[in-house]
């Protein structure tokens, strides 16, 4: 294990940010802190760089006790969301920063910036001042600079959060191909359920200052701990008392398995077909289909219909009987 | 920023812009220009001899001595401890904040003379708080030198730290923090990111405070007990030509602290627009 997160706790005056969270990390692995916004993503994120003192608790980075460390000690490389570019270097200047705080040789410090500089893209930019890049090439850069240093760990917090959608998932990808070819320990935050399920080998969900679940994306969709890993992970709906995802409840025009319920609109989202229906027991519940499903079974409003989980579906059983459907649901926006 | 608010302004209200204009141009004509060019003219009223009778007296070129020590002394020292007490204001929580902020302001809000009878009842050779001690040490602070540098600091405190502030709220901490994270210790970040970072506003309250120091007049009269050729500073000298009917001189002098003056603002105003680069 690479970084041994135990019992850390945070408190900022009264507000509890963490509470006795408690996780591992493993060597060489792409993880993501996944949360909703003020869960503690980044409290957790600073804590391991140093940035932030835990209250109680400790933090250990390759089996060294790192928990009264400041940060320079740490060996470890930080990407901040809005690039924390240092604004009167050039971008050779920038990524030369660690390496000439370490005072490492001149020649090697030029050597490995240009190494660097031509694994983010970056040689013709060479010489000039962050002010004078977009956006996603300042955060490349950023990168490179993390990375110049050979840290132990890397740490992203929301790397991609202030730039547009296009170029969001441009990065999200060459940071995949990035990870798969320097391996360096990455932990990155993110409130972006889809860009995790992408990217992270094992995703962390942070919730109010606690861990709600750690696995593997397929963990995670699957097999859902409890409730809110369910309805952070993607748009969920309600049939009977168990939480399910739309597109894995099936419909039938006819016969007599599952419960019997009455189409009561359709609309079309791209493609996929939405299907509101309402159970005789006046329940509505959503359910997604493809296309070719929904023209097979040939139904309209007002049709009679049966709904069923398909077998080997996640779900969950809710707690709150009054939450229902996926439209309030934060995830259905974003996938 | 005027350029700004004119190229908003309604067309319809031209002329009320120009009204301002005029205005405004006429005020600061009344009140401070046509006064400076006097003092300018009278100086230069026989060509140069006033100015060359200053310049070759002793007692003039030793108090505009003083008075370059004492301000660039002073200088430095409000600049040393106006960036740290601006990076403890502005990166840090303690309790007392709020008043250390409060008690930066109050010698702008003062008066200089004040000043220096508060400094005189702390370090006065005799009677003063403090003074007995020292003076017992073989410090004199009272009437010498190092009494009226207190007083100039004193007076031009606020002026490095109201400038250095709000560029450091700014900026931010995140470049700070990426150096530490990078391996720089606090004296690396310090010098390699936050210290560019701050330049020109470090500049500026440099450059303010000079001029600051080089007029004071008020507080530095009351500690420096005037004394003809050992703390006698350029404003006194003025004073005293003054009062003694000797107006040539006084105004020549007077004419070389408007000249600083001005040059400390030409500085300014050339180095300003670089900032925005
Ligand atoms: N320096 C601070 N002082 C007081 N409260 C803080 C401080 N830093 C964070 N908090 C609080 O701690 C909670 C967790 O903050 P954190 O920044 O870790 O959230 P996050 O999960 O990163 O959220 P986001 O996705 O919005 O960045 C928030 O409610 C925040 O208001
Ligand atoms: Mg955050």
């Amino acid at each position: 294990m690479s970084i041994e997160i135990v019992n850390v706790g945070k408190r900022f005056g009264d507000f509890v940010a963490l509470d006795d969270v408690s996780v591992s990390i493993p060597s060489g692995r792409l993880t993501a802190l996944l949360g909703p916004s003020g869960g503690g993503k980044s409290t957790l994120l600073r804590i391991i760089a140093g940035l932030e003192r835990a209250d109680v608790g400790k933090v250990e980075i390759e089996g060294v006790d790192a928990t009264g460390l400041p940060p320079q000690k740490r060996n470890v490389g930080f990407v901040f969301q809005h690039y924390a570019a240092f604004k009167h270097l050039t971008v050779r200047r920038n990524v030369a920063f660690g390496l000439e705080i370490r005072k490492r040789p001149k020649d090697e410090i030029r050597r490995r910036v240009d190494e660097l500089l031509a694994l983010v893209h970056l040689e013709q930019f060479a010489e000039r001042l962050p002010a004078q890049l977009s956006g996603g090439q300042r955060q490349r850069m950023a990168l490179a600079r993390a990375l110049a240093v050979e840290p132990t760990v890397l740490l992203l917090d929301e790397p991609f959060g202030a730039l547009d959608a296009k170029v969001r998932k441009e990065l999200r990808d060459w940071l995949r191909r990035l990870h798969d070819e320097v391996h360096v320990t990455t932990v990155f935050v993110t409130h972006d359920q889809e860009e995790a399920l992408e990217v992270a080998d094992e995703i962390v969900v942070i919730n109010e200052g606690r861990v709600e679940q750690i696995g593997s994306p397929d963990d995670l969709y699957d097999r859902p701990a409890n409730e809110f890993v369910m309805r952070f992970l993607g748009p969920v709906t309600q049939l009977g008392d168990q939480l399910v995802r739309p597109h894995d409840l099936q419909l039938f025009s006819g016969g007599t398995t599952g419960v019997a319920a009455r189409v009561t609109r359709v609309t079309r989202i791209g493609f996929e077909i939405r299907v509101d229906v309402a159970t005789t027991g006046g329940q509505p519940v959503t359910v997604t289909l493809t296309r070719n499903e929904f023209l097979a079974l040939g139904i309209a409003v007002d049709s009679e219909v049966r709904v069923q989980l398909a077998p080997g579906s996640p779900s969950t059983t809710v707690s709150t009987p009054e939450q229902r459907t996926a439209e309030p649901s934060l995830a259905t926006t974003t996938s | 920023m005027a350029e700004h608010s004119i190229t908003r302004t309604p067309v319809g209200r031209r002329p009320g812009r120009y009204v301002l204009r005029a205005v405004v141009t006429a005020y600061l004509f009344l009140l401070v220009a046509w006064p400076l060019y006097l003092v300018g003219r009278n100086a230069l009223a026989d060509g140069f001899t006033s100015l060359g009778d200053i310049l070759t007296d002793p007692d003039v070129t030793h108090a505009l001595r003083l008075t370059v020590v004492i301000a660039v002394t002073a200088v430095v020292i409000n600049t040393v401890f106006g960036v740290g007490i601006s990076i403890l204001l502005v990166r840090y929580d303690f309790p007392g904040k709020r008043t250390l902020n409060a008690l930066l302001d109050m010698p702008l809000s003062v008066s200089p003379i004040v000043v220096g009878l508060a400094l005189v009842l702390v370090y006065g050779g005799r009677e003063g708080w403090f003074g007995p001690t020292l003076e017992a040490a073989g410090f004199q602070i009272i009437f010498a030198t190092p009494g009226m540098v207190l007083a100039t600091v004193f007076v031009a405190l606020p002026l490095v730290i109201r400038e250095v502030v709000p560029v450091l709220q700014e900026i931010g901490d995140e470049q700070e923090q990426a150096a530490r994270s990078l391996g720089a210790n606090a004296v690396q970040t310090f010098r390699r990111i936050t210290l560019p970072a701050i330049k020109w506003g470090v500049i500026y309250g440099v450059v303010l405070s000079l001029a600051r120091s080089l007029g004071e007049f008020g507080a530095v009269k009351v500690v420096s007990g005037n004394v003809l050729g050992e703390t006698r500073t350029a404003t006194l000298v003025v004073e005293e030509k003054y009062l003694n009917f000797d107006k040539g001189g006084s105004y020549a002098t007077a004419f070389l602290l408007a000249l600083v003056a001005v040059a400390c603002i030409i500085v300014v105003s050339v180095l300003r627009p670089k900032e925005d680069r």
